[in-house]
Parts: C-alpha cells; structure tokens; sequence
C-alpha cells in the first residue's frame, strides 16, 4: 500500500514514453490498398435480424449486408434489387417477381425459398417482429399477426426457385417502394434452421447484400466487409465499412475533425452554427420525408372545437421555430405531406399560409374569443414535449407564442419514453410529436389521422368525410388519380386543422470531402456501395 | 477475522434480494415500457411482443419468473440489444470498465497520496497551499468538461512539443490500446487524484502531530523512516475506506467518460438501460454493481483491521 518514489517515476514514463511515441499509424490501419469507410452511426442497433429491428441506424447496417426484391441507388430512388423482372396481374392485385441468379455470402444459391420464409417468420406472431404492419398490404398478413390464422396462409408462395407470386389485399401501386424496406429482405433459411436465433451472429450470419459481416463488438463497432459473392461487386469500392454507435454527437464531431470518423450522423445540433461557418462542405443536407408536427387532444375540451385548433395554428410562428431555434435546414410546413413524396401533385396548404402575422394573431383572437376565451379569462393548458434542449427552448417559443392569443401554456417537459406512454394512452392536452415515414407514398403520412389508426392518431382526430376520401384515394389503381384523391384527403384534415404542422426536417450528416458518391436524399439511405474513399 | 467475514458475507445475502426486489419493481413503476418508441406499434403487434417477453403476465409472476432464472444464473436477454443476453453484455463491458477503472484508481493513488503526504510534510507553506488549490479545482472541475477539453487539445488540435508530435485518439476503444486509453484515464484519474491527496493531507497533518511520532523522531530515526513507517501506515487509513467504493465506482464505469470517448464499458449499459426500460439489462447491472460494492466494502473493512491493530470486530 505504500508508495514508492520508484512505482511513480516508472509510470509517469511510461505514460509519457505512450503519449510521446511517433504517430505513425493513421486513424485507419489496414494495408495501403484497401479502402475503409468509418461511419458514425447514432446508436447500436438492436439487432441486425430484419425481423427485430426499427431503428434507422439499424437500417443502415442491414441495407449493406441484404439486398430486396428493390433496393435504392446512390440518390435513394428505387431501383431493382434481387428481383430483375415484374409483372402484375390486371387487378393489381398479384404481383410476380423474377429473381437474378445471385448467392448468399456462403455461396448458396438465394431463391425464391428464402424471400417467402422471411416473410412467414416476419409475420409469425412467435417472431414478435415489431415491424411486421410494413407487410399488411401482403395478403393476410394481418390476420396472421393478430393470431387468427397461421402464418402459411399469407399470399405469398414460390412459383419455382426464382419466382416470387405476392398477392396483395388492396391495390399497392407504391410496392416496389415498400420492397426496398428492411423488413422484406430474405434471410438464409439454411442458417436459420441450423442455428436458430444465434443466426445473427458474427460467424454465422450470411448476406446477399454488397457486404456481409465480420466483426461486432459490442457499443463499440460493427465491421463489415465487401462480399465477394454479390452480383455487383465489381463495382463496390469499399473493402471495409465500420460502423459506430455515436450517441454523444458533440464528442463525434471531434472524431470527425480529428479524421476518427469519415461520416456523422447525426450533427449536433448545438453546433450547427459552427459547423456551418468552419466545415460548410461536410453538411449534406436535403429534405426528408417526415413531419414535425403538434398534436391536440381531441378527446378533451376545448380541442374539439376546430375554432381553437384553427386559432392555436394562427398563433404558431413556423418561421421563427425553424429559424431561430432548430436552425438545421427544415422547411416550414404548412401542410402534412412533405414535398418529393412519390406519385403526389402536392399543393394543399392551410388557407393562412399568405397572410401576414399580425392579420393571424388577429383572427386568432377574434377565434378565441367565439370559443370563450380573452385576456381576462386565458386558456390554461399544458404542453408536453421531451427534455432535449432544443425542444425545451421551443416550448418556451409556443409558450410565448400563444400568449398573445389568451393562452397560458404549462410546459410539461418528460423523456422520450414516458412521452410516448402518455401520447398512447391520450394523457396529454397537446404535445410535440414527429413522423418519419416507412417508405414513400402520400398514404404513410395521411394515415396518421384516420379513425381506424388507434395507435399513431395521438390527436384522434376523427372525420368520415376525411376518412371516405383516405379510403377512395387507397383503392385507386391508377397513381395519377391515386394522388389527387389522397390531395382531397389532404385538404379535408387541413380545413379541419386536424394538427399544427411545424417543418420538414432535413437530413442531419456531416461527410468529409474526401468521401465520394454521398449524395444526401429524401430517404436518408446512403449505402456503402455506391462510396467511395478518396483521400487527399 | 474469518468468522467476521463469513458472517458479513451471510449479512450480504438478504441485502441483494432486497435490492434486486426494489430495483425490479422500480423500473416497473417508471411509465412507460421498452417498446414505447417513437412510433406506436399496432395493438395486436404490441400482444406479440408483450407475450415474447412474458410482460402480459402479472407482475408478481414476472417477478418470480426472474427469480427463477436468476437462481439459476440466467440474468435474460436484453430487451433492447436483442442478439446479446445481459450476461454476455457484462461480460463484454466490464472488462473494459475494470481496465479502465483500475489503471485510472492506480495512477490516482500514486499522484494523489504523493502529493497528500507532499502537502502534510509542508504544511501551511506555500507548496501546501498550491497542492491544495489545484486539488480543489481538480475536484470542482467537472469530466464532461475535462473531457472534451483534453480531446480537443490532443486529438484535433494536436500537441506539439519539441518536435514531438503528440496526438491521441479522440475516441473509440481498439481494444484496449494504450493510446486509446490514455486519455480517458487522464480524465478519469484528475478530480480522484485530488480526492485523495485531500484526504492524505488531512489525515497526515493529524498523524504527524501524534504523539507517537514524536517519539519515533525522539528516537533519532530519520525523517523518511518516520514519514514511511510511522506516519503513513496511520495517515492513509480513512485513504482505505474511500477506496473500497471508489474502485467499485470507477470499475462499474463511468457513463460520461464512457459516452464522450466512446468506450463500450458497462456505465454506459446501466444509464441508457434505464433510459430505455431495458429491465433486464438494468436489473443484471443493479446486481452486479451491488454485489461488487458488498464485496469491497467487506476487503475496506478487513484490511482497515489489518492495517491498524486497534480496530476490533467482536
């Protein structure tokens, strides 16, 4: 236990000989020929089983490793993946889909065999696949979910080893799309009967995809490597993708400048001003298909009156949010479905969209005022919204924001998971909420308001007017007549102020120059295929 | 002694199963679930899973259930980190966490008693008074601002001195390599450090003024046989008890340390699994940490026997 002068002077050199040895080794190690990528990733992925994941960083590990029926180009636009040809039935209502002859890392042939038992297990209620409604326009498939029938029934079944049959419930002109998600990748049917839920596992898990996984350490890395066995690899450039839980993403903006890292994602906030004044050319920014929106409980008085809902939407400075506080290149929404969704004319808006801010307080007071309300006799109520500190400080913003229109707003500040909990169970009198849509259709985001969607219609707001038209518009075959009738839709929920719609967020990566090909794009999907690593 | 130990070993045993039961159904009372995400799940998917994870069952069944399990050394699969059991997660972060830990708790001990006995040997002299005030600000200095600090000045920026190109890493682990370490320790080790050369200095100043020592230096015996064989073996005692949480403490990780470089320790594992209601992974960390500070209190008190004759456990 006692100290010795010795003990001391030996470690202090030590320390000193380790801190001042030559720094030959550069970030990346490895031979001089092969090319790495080191991907800051957000946070580790619950799994990389397609049937046990919903994260986005999850996805982006996935969409290296399988390849779907589609898969999406370097600007993340659908294109055709392990399928080569399709055809559909004149219904629309069967789908037949012809596979490329490729292979599984361990050069077993895919078939037919493995996409339709990735399917059975992805619905089989045993899997609890948290993810398995991406599959309901599939025929059966939500029965099979709910337990009412097994899992064989879907409408799925191999003509032979290449060909894929799918029978769909309804008309799904966006299935191409919907095939590009992760949870109708295939999976190794050989490897899952043989070695069950440790499929996963570095050693055992097997890809079609452009890499196939070598290495995870867990909260540490996840290392794959370029597999030689996939169709297109002649034209994969990256030997070895690393990827990075970076849940302090202050402290990977220093990995970043240090060289540590070659991509980020996401920025942090914090910091946007610096980066956008130090390292503009690493910001990739492009809108994304989501909405950052406001919800109102329509179960609880007042905002059932669309007076109130109408004058709280008057009174919420879009501009000033955007602007001023969040700052990372959102786009003011006022309206739900973002602009680049699929087969989408767009154009609705909220009628006040024009109108100068001192002509909107005013209606919204004279609104206030119909419902009851004034100076003298605010509306006192509360808004939920999580601890971050961005959404703190907007919160404050609305607070003062509504002020003006007799509003005495509580904030109540809770984190992330018992914000969900209380916006299930409608304990809430209005809150901040987000949507980041699953895949590409004006149907991902109009859905969030019909009656029949308990879950995600945190509002409930409830309209058969509103919910004629979603249904008219999902029926329809053709896509042009398709997304007039969803634009309809649309305008119904607008006119009803079914929600305050806030911004349309933008894709928050930092790529350094010298990583080529990242072209930043509405799904926010960069797969490591189409990169390269050119340092100077 | 050994009887001493086995009874508070025994003693230990009711403690555990009173945390484990506190801890298990604290993380149920918390609202909200592990599949409460950003997006609601569709009820019959919402079942599905529930029924996966036995969470349709009562609660007093779910209780029993892991009781059962953990009779039989099964701490369950993490809820959230789907392809690892909670066992296997331990069993990669706490390497890393002792490692890192222990090096950090060596290099505080040496520095710190160093400069604690420095300090007490020249009390209330200027180089009292500058070991104390820096020790102080070691202390006030927070890791979430050393942190960055340090990695801005030798990861970004890079030092330079006499021609030496000194430049860590910024994060990551690399399996343990010293050059990930070093910074990491560094930030680890300061505000201990200064822990620990206060409590010396204290303790020192005391035990210098003793009676005891005053003889041994009556005896004509050199200045450093009385500091090293008297004074100290006296001086570092309260070092003992702090010790035995410190190293439990620094062993389990430290979750800023571990967010800001990066490091995949079990600090981590512990605050994002009860940011996440990740329970079973919580509930294996919430054993694991207790049994460890039962444990080394147990080795404090002991060698608290060993190192100073007067204490008595009867």
């Amino acid at each position: 236990m006692l100290m010795r002068r010795r003990d001391f002077a030996i470690l202090a050199l030590t320390f000193a000989l380790a801190a001042c040895g030559p720094n030959a080794e550069a970030p990346t190690e490895g031979a001089a020929t092969e090319m790495v990528l080191h991907r800051g990733n957000t946070a580790e992925p619950e799994s990389l089983d397609p049937s046990q994941t919903s994260t986005l960083w999850a996805a982006h590990i996935e969409g290296d490793l399988f390849l779907g029926l589609y898969t999406e180009d370097a600007e993340g636009k659908t294109i055709p993946g392990a399928a080569v040809e399709s055809s559909v039935s004149e219904d629309s209502l069967t789908w037949t889909f012809h596979l490329r002859d490729h292979l599984w890392s361990d050069g077993t042939p895919v078939t037919a065999g493995d996409f339709v038992f990735a399917w059975h297990r992805m619905v089989d209620p045993k899997t609890a696949a948290k993810y398995a409604s991406i599959l309901y326009p599939f025929k059966n498939a939500q029965a099979i979910v709910e337990g009412k029938i097994p899992p064989s029934s879907l409408g799925a079944r191999t003509i032979d080893d290449k060909t894929i049959e799918l029978e769909l419930e309804q008309p799904t002109p966006f299935l191409p799309e919907l095939l590009t998600h992760g949870t109708t990748y295939p999976v190794p049917r050989h490897i899952i009967e043989s070695k069950g839920d440790a499929w996963v596992r570095p050693g055992n898990l097997v890809s079609n995809g452009a890499y196939t996984l070598s290495e995870w350490a867990p909260r540490d890395h996840i290392t794959l490597v370029k597999n030689h066995r996939f169709y297109d690899s002649a034209n994969v450039k990256i030997d070895r993708v690393v990827f990075y839980p970076t849940e302090d993403s202050q402290a990977a903006l220093r990995r970043l400048r240090a060289g540590e890292l070659d991509t980020q994602d996401p920025l942090p906030a914090q910091q946007i001003d610096w980066i956008r004044a130090n390292i503009p050319e690493m910001l990739k920014q492009s809108p994304i298909l989501s909405l950052d929106y406001v919800v109102m409980n329509q179960m609880r008085k007042p905002f059932d009156d669309v007076r109130v809902r109408e004058a709280l939407n008057l009174g919420y400075d879009r501009e000033t949010l955007t602007n001023v506080i969040y700052r990372l290149g959102e786009v003011p929404a006022y309206n739900i479905v973002p602009p680049g969704v699929a087969n989408y004319p767009g154009g609705a808006s909220f009628a006040f969209k024009d109108t100068p801010k001192a002509e909107r307080i005013a209606r919204a007071q004279a609104l206030m005022r119909q419902a009851g309300y004034g100076p003298d006799k605010p509306l006192r109520t509360t808004y939920m919204t999580s601890a971050l500190p961005d959404a703190r400080r907007a919160a404050a913003a609305v607070q003062d924001m509504w002020k003006e229109i007799y509003i005495e707003l509580e904030i109540v500040q809770l984190e992330g998971q018992i914000a969900y909990a209380r916006l299930k169970e409608q304990d809430f009198d209005i809150s901040a909420a987000a949507w980041i849509a699953d895949f590409n259709d004006a149907s991902n985001f109009l859905f969030l308001l019909t009656t029949s969607n308990g879950g995600l219609n945190y509002g409930r707001y409830s309209s058969e007017e509103y919910d004629r038209a979603f249904k008219a518009a999902s029926g329809e075959i053709d896509l042009a007549k398709r997304g007039q009738l969803f634009l309809e839709a649309e305008k119904i929920a607008l006119r009803d102020h079914a929600l305050i719609t806030r911004d349309f967020r933008s894709t928050r990566t930092l790529v350094q120059p010298y990583v080529k090909g990242w072209i930043p794009n509405a799904k926010d999907v960069n797969r490591t295929r189409w990169l390269s690593v050119e340092r100077p | 002694m050994l009887s001493y130990a086995i009874r508070r070993t025994l003693g230990a045993i009711p403690t555990l199963f009173l945390i484990i039961t506190f801890a298990f159904f604290m993380m149920r009372i918390a609202p909200g679930g592990p599949f409460d995400g950003e997006r609601r799940l569709p009820p019959e998917i919402e079942a599905n899973i529930n029924a996966a994870y036995n969470l349709d069952k009562p609660l007093y069944e779910q209780y029993f259930i892991y009781l059962g399990r953990l009779a039989q050394g099964d701490f369950g699969p993490s809820f959230k980190t789907k392809d690892f059991t909670v066992t296997e997660m331990i069993a990669s972060g706490l390497p890393v966490s002792i490692k890192l830990g222990l090096t950090a708790i060596v290099l505080a001990l040496l520095i710190g008693t160093f400069l604690g006995v420095f300090a007490a040997l020249r009390q209330n002299r200027p180089a009292d008074y500058s070991v104390m005030t820096i020790a102080m600000v070691g202390i006030t200095i927070p890791t979430f601002v050393t942190a960055p600090l340090l990695t801005l000045l030798f990861g970004v920026y890079g030092v330079h001195i006499f021609g030496l190109d000194i430049t860590l890493p910024v994060g990551g682990w690399n399996n343990g390599a010293l050059r990930n370490m070093i910074l990491p320790v560094i930030v680890l080790a300061l505000p201990q450090i200064a822990v620990i050369a206060r409590l010396t200095r204290g303790s020192m100043v005391e035990v210098l003024h003793s009676n005891y020592v005053r003889t041994a230096r009556a005896k004509g015996l050199s200045s450093w046989r009385v500091v090293t064989r008297h004074a100290m073996r006296a001086g570092l005692l309260p070092l003992v008890s702090y010790l035995g949480p410190a190293i439990a403490g620094l062993a389990t990780g430290s979750l800023i340390v571990e967010q800001i470089f990066g490091i995949p320790g079990i600090g981590r594992y512990f605050v994002q699994g009860a940011l996440n209601r990740d329970y079973t992974l919580v509930l294996g960390v919430v054993i694991f940490y207790a049994t460890l500070i039962i444990l080394l209190n147990l080795v404090a008190d002991i060698l608290y026997r060993v190192l100073d004759p007067r204490v008595r456990y009867d």
